[in-house]
């Protein structure tokens, strides 16, 4: 179907444990824009040349993660707080 | 996995093929002895990262289809038409070949016995891979978490872990398995035809008033229909993990 | 010491004659989809293109009346950032010479604006000359959504992220400002040919 080309947070599962050195997936983000609070693994993520995380909620851009020479960058665009989850 | 340190470090791995099962003419099952390993939990995923003598590199992420297993990982491969790293799983990767890999990934898709039930799973196609682990998993520790799976596929032929999956619903107390197929059925075919839509879900799924813990995976059209229904039909969406692998399955 | 997967190699797809491919890119015959964002529908109804900012006098264009204007049918390479190139692709499109053509202005850069927001600059002068459209039909047909339907921008020259899809309104303006790819590390200016793809190159 067009337009289902995006995926989800587990998809930056690899890149964000590498980046945060923790599980990140289950982490809780709040949505500077609306203020709505979702895990990682189920914000929506549109790969381009970049990553770039929205909210469920509301589409604001939340986070943005880019590798350019080599280098991984998560830009914290959009969202108010990270809240790590606990580890099982 | 109590006690755990919450720092990790995630780093490529090279494991070997040491094991290699044909699910259909189309899907593969690789496992991977991985030195090292710590384990994973049902639901997590591996990277596999491919490097050509060019220096050009390719990496994917597939979800584990097995309970831990010591230094064992196994994951289902769907072999994409136009799939640069999935005609390279199926068809040139051998038993004794080695790969790069880091895992395990995933904490949010994730699934044991102790997170309890009752347990849904709705899988569409490779989509099914990872339900697959956490259903072996509540099998082999002798959980009594009623599990209610529902699978969704093209064609019979593309049913992957058929034998298995009939076994378990037949043996495992408190255990339902129905299959669905969305093209075509054959003759005799005693399971369900059609996609995975509201009506279904409203006679398969267990009732929103049993809270049910949902896990819904495959491609992103199939999780986003069956995530919004299931909404739709009273559940809880914080009760519903959803794990979207793109536009044709992943 | 990288480790090589024995009988790995990327995908052959198709032979390209050397001087056509820019640096560092390969040729498919697909065409990708990429995207920052979620598909936005809209109405033929509700379309609007719009020339604002630093002009005269601000020019809107209802669909009707957009794609009564006189319009080219060319073939160009297009050539994104992720390294794929493509071959001889056909549009349709009106030439930004005909949109441009009487407006007055002092403005040297421009921002295209997508319905869904997405964002990106170019200097006016690579608008100019024959080197720019907004283009609402790809391959003999209309513009599906997923590729930048109803219309997109369509500038060959630069690095596709450029060619902004979803396109809204061209803003003319006098001070340059980076747009989404661009203000998340991407090159401000993205010519293939030079492989300016990230800020610095």
């Amino acid at each position: 179907m067009a337009g289902d080309t995006h995926v989800d947070g587990n998809a930056l599962g690899g890149m964000l444990l590498e980046v945060f050195g923790r599980e990140m997936t289950d982490a809780q983000g709040c949505c500077a824009a609306c203020g709505s609070v979702h895990a990682i693994g189920a914000m929506i993520v549109y790969r381009g040349p970049g990553d770039v995380m929205r909210c469920p909620t509301c589409d604001n851009v939340v986070v943005v993660a880019t590798t350019i020479r080599e280098q991984i960058r998560v830009h914290l665009a959009g969202v108010r707080w990270l809240e790590p989850g606990t580890e099982t | 996995m109590a006690g755990t340190a919450v720092l990790r470090r995630l780093t490529w791995a090279i494991a070997e093929v040491v094991d290699r099962l044909d699910e259909t003419p189309r899907v593969r099952s690789l496992t991977f002895d991985v030195p090292g390993w710590p384990g994973h939990l049902p639901g997590q995923h591996i990277d596999v990262r491919l490097t050509a003598e060019d220096g050009y590199q390719a990496q994917r992420s597939y979800s584990i289809a097995t309970p831990a297993d010591g230094t064992r990982v196994t994951s289902t491969v769907e072999r994409l038409e136009d799939g640069e790293v999935s005609t390279y799983l199926t068809d040139v990767l051998e038993i004794g070949d080695r790969i790069e890999l880091r895992g395990p990934i995933g904490g949010y898709f994730v699934w044991e016995p102790s997170r309890g039930g009752p347990l849904g799973l709705i899988g569409g196609g490779s989509g099914v891979a990872p339900l697959m682990a956490m259903l072996r998993a509540r099998v082999a520790a002798g959980s009594d978490v009623p599990v209610r799976m529902l699978c969704s596929w093209r064609t019979a032929e593309d049913v992957i872990y058929a034998d298995e999956l009939a076994a378990i619903a037949r043996d495992a107390d408190g255990v339902s398995i129905t299959h669905t197929l969305t093209r075509s059925a054959p003759d005799g075919w005693s399971g369900r035809r059609g996609r995975v839509d509201r009506e279904a879900l409203s006679q398969l799924a267990w009732p929103p008033e049993q809270q049910p813990l949902t896990y819904v995976c495959g491609p992103t059209g199939f999780v986003e229909a069956v995530a919004s229904a299931l909404v739709d039909l009273g559940h809880d969406p914080r009760r519903i993990l959803t794990e979207r692998f793109g536009p044709t399955g992943g | 010491m990288t480790f090589i997967s024995r009988g790995f190699r990327r995908r052959q797809e198709a032979d390209a004659p050397t001087n056509k491919l820019p640096p560092g890119q390969y040729v498919t015959r697909d065409f990708p989809v990429l995207s920052a964002g979620p598909t936005p529908r809209i109405s033929l109804d509700d379309w609007r293109f719009e020339l604002i900012g630093q002009v005269d006098q601000s020019r809107g264009w209802s669909w009707q009346e957009f794609t009564s204007l006189p319009a080219e049918d060319v073939t160009v390479d297009i050539h994104c950032v992720t390294k794929w190139s493509k071959f001889d692709t056909t549009w349709r499109g009106v030439s930004l010479d005909t949109l441009l053509d009487g407006v007055q202005t002092a403005a040297g850069h421009v921002m295209a604006h997508s319905y869904g927001g997405y964002t990106t600059n170019l200097p006016l002068d690579d608008l100019r000359g024959g080197k720019a459209w907004v283009a609402y039909e790809y391959d003999g047909e209309p513009l599906e959504s997923e590729h930048g339907g109803p219309a997109r921008l369509l500038v060959p020259h630069l690095y596709f992220w450029k060619s902004a899809k979803w396109l809204r309104a061209l803003e003319l303006r006098e001070s340059d400002a980076p747009g989404f790819w661009e203000g998340y590390g991407y090159h401000n200016y993205g010519d293939p040919w030079q492989e300016q793809r990230y800020s610095g190159d």
